[in-house]
């Protein structure tokens, strides 16, 4: 198994660790923008969770799915969203993803499969299966991911999804990122059983629980997930153990986290220990992983630009989309 | 659609269950991209408790005619993923009152995608639903909630009071990029009528004017509709004309034609069978109300379902909802109020 586990390709891990300096990166400028009043949003960040979604997306092309959460920037960053689109979301403009019209919670890109995004905890399972249904139905061999917490894991659409997308076989893999608390709820307290994995064995599910902050357990678990869907054995459940660093939503102080478990989760923060590992094989040198974040800081410095100058949509907007043939909104 | 050549083969009067069951065929062999989901809607189970979805598994494969178990949100989760990816689903849900469990999934999701997205993405998502009281379901089993799915922004919401709308409104919603709700009556599936047209969809957002008259409008739709009709045949014997007006969309409903008809008739009744408060007719008669403020003969009048829940005793379900006596009454007491008469 060591020796599986170490036969990722150097040219995988470098492009694990570029969409975790991505997603770090405009995180940080983001809850920098935030603070600083230049972004007026309520935030969810993933700081601590960029490895998940980095390792999994390597594996998938931009014609699979992803249905995420309202903590879902590490998600959409890695499925290829373009930065500055989402920037120019969260600032309201014509020029975001959804016109301004969706916002942080609501981030979609079907360009790059990204097709829903939801503030409501446990709903992208029932739909991930929806979306892994069509693909089942037209046999073209797509896979669907949902994202969610493991605060979902005790809603009854996560239960139901499970048990229908079993039943059927769907090609979906549901990745819980446990990140130990829900809100303000320790995972122990208010979850039942020892894991969120042991909930798949109910289902007759393939369920794993894995480290994700670990690129190469994750990608690992994830290829075996993808194979299995797209080779018709059905769903999978994925259990990524990980951490959040900056509360539930910004302004929040995580004084309910003991500050021991805190600091041991910084202390072990995954997104420096891929960097040193990457340059520690020789995959990349130092000075390649410098140039390598100066350039994704501008980026991300430009995708702020770009949203903060960009237009705001019209007020035609407010009744335009509503239904398909806007002429039919009844004011 | 490929099923005008199969006029020849049917009845001049069919009902609104086969007229169902035909627009559901007809939908299935017309476009790939629908498929149909719910409970126990295969053949292998009954093909639906009621019999509407009987014959397709077995024509069309279990597949595309597809038997869930029992989760009402992943049903509906599963049809907006589908809806998303392309597909025109068709999710039935057994009963009205079961919606209640898939609140997030239609209010949240279904209802406001394309919004959200800024248009990228839609949810050609079909609901189908079934309710009415009258037969002694209780509490649970017979609401109409159709008011809390007009209230959301993004969906549109049908119904229909004879077998040809039945199925030309279901072939219509199939159809349409938006997600429907799709109201079935409970009691109206033996309802007999004249046959559809093959193929032929009734447009969506159009009124029908189920009977001219010249007295008084009643507005109304699904089983309702049936009671506005008799109530209209025994003022008819009274020298009173109404127009009966079925919306056959509730949301977004055909104003034009409600203001057509109460602009010459200067009376309006509203009618329906969910709970009269906070209902559908309140947003009717304040939208007539705005437009025809000091021309109308009289105040307008909506009759709705009682406030409570539908109860079960046999006296008392059926006072719950208005039947052609209130409806009569109303008129009446509209015509007497005008002390001009007609
Ligand atoms: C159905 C629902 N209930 C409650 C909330 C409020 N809420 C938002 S996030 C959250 C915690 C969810 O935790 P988890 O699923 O573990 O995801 P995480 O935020 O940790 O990524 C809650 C309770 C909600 N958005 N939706």
């Amino acid at each position: 198994m060591q020796n599986a586990l170490r036969k990722i390709d150097g040219c995988v891990l470098s492009s694990i660790l570029e969409s975790a300096l991505r997603i770090r990166c405009n995180d940080e400028l983001i809850r920098e923008s935030a603070r600083s009043g230049r972004l007026n949003i309520i935030y969810y960040s993933p700081r601590g969770q960029e490895i998940i979604p980095s390792a999994i997306s390597e594996l998938l092309t931009d014609d699979d799915y992803i249905c995420t959460i309202y903590r879902g920037i590490h998600d959409q960053i890695a499925k290829g969203v373009p930065p500055k689109l989402i920037w120019a979301e969260y600032a309201g403009r014509l020029t975001g993803s959804c016109k301004g019209k969706g916002g942080p919670m609501h981030i979609t890109y079907p360009e790059k499969g990204v097709m829903v995004t939801t503030g409501i905890v446990g709903s992208s399972l029932p739909i991930a299966n929806g979306l892994a249904l069509a693909s089942q139905l037209r046999g073209d061999g797509r896979v669907t991911v949902a994202y969610f917490g493991d605060g979902a894991s005790n809603i009854g659409a996560f239960h139901e999804s499970l048990n229908m997308a079993s039943v059927w076989k769907l090609p979906v893999i549901f990745v819980c990122q446990n990140n130990r608390y829900a809100e303000h709820s320790r995972f122990d307290e208010f979850t039942a059983g020892e894991s969120v994995a042991r909930r798949g064995d109910a289902y007759g599910m393939h369920a794993v629980a894995v480290d994700g902050n670990d690129a190469e357990a994750t990608w690992h678990t994830a290829r075996a997930a993808i194979d299995r869907a797209r080779s018709g054995d059905g769903p999978t459940l994925i259990e990524a153990n990980t951490f959040r660093f900056e509360g539930h939503l910004l302004g929040d102080d995580s004084a309910y986290i003991p500050r021991q478990e805190m600091e041991a989760a910084k202390a072990a923060d995954p997104v420096p220990r891929l960097r040193a590992d990457v340059i520690g094989r020789g995959i990349l040198t130092e000075a390649q992983v410098v140039e390598l974040e100066r350039k994704i800081r501008r980026e991300a410095e430009e995708a702020r630009e770009f949203a903060l100058t960009s237009d705001w949509p019209s007020l035609d907007e407010l009744s335009c989309d509503v239904l398909a043939n806007s002429s039919e909104v009844v004011q | 659609m490929s099923g005008g050549s199969e006029t020849s083969g049917m009845p001049a009067e069919i009902t609104v269950g086969e007229a169902l069951n035909l627009a559901l065929h007809d939908a299935l062999a017309a476009d790939p991209n629908v498929f149909l989901l719910g409970e126990d809607i295969g053949d292998e189970q009954g093909g639906g408790i009621l019999g509407v979805t009987r014959g397709l598994s077995t024509t069309f494969g279990k597949a595309r005619v597809r038997a869930t178990p029992i989760s009402e949100q992943a049903i509906i989760g599963a049809g907006i993923g589908a809806a998303l990816a392309g597909f025109r689903p068709v999710a039935e849900i057994m009963l009205m009152n079961f919606v209640t469990v898939a609140m997030d999934m239609l209010v949240n999701h279904a209802a406001k995608l394309r919004f959200m997205s800024g248009g990228q993405t839609g949810v050609p998502l079909v609901v189908r639903t079934m309710t009415g009281s009258g037969f002694g379901n209780g509490g649970q089993h017979s609401d109409y909630l159709e008011a809390w799915f007009a209230h959301v922004p993004g969906m549109k919401v049908v119904s229909y009071s004879n077998p040809a709308d039945a199925y030309g409104l279901l072939l219509a919603s199939i159809r349409d990029d938006d997600p429907t709700l799709f109201i079935e009556n409970l009691g109206s599936y033996a309802l007999k009528g004249p046959a559809p047209q093959r193929g032929v969809p009734t447009p969506l957002g159009k009124a029908a004017i189920v009977r001219p008259g010249d007295d008084v409008t009643i507005i109304s739709y699904s089983t309702m509709v049936l009671r506005a009709l008799a109530a209209a045949d025994s003022l008819a014997r009274q020298n009173i004309s109404c127009e009966v007006i079925d919306l056959r969309t509730i949301a977004p409903y055909d104003l034009p034609t409600l203001v057509a008809s109460v602009g010459r008739t200067r009376r309006a009744v509203i009618v329906h069978e969910a709970v009269r408060k906070f209902g559908v007719g309140a947003e009717i008669a304040a939208d007539l109300a705005g437009r025809f403020h000091g021309e109308l003969k009289a105040p307008i009048v909506r009759l709705g379902g009682n406030y409570s829940a539908v109860p079960f005793s046999k006296p008392l379900e059926s006072a719950y909802a208005p039947g052609p006596k209130q409806i009569e009454e109303a008129v009446l007491a509209m015509i007497a109020e005008h002390s001009d008469g007609l």
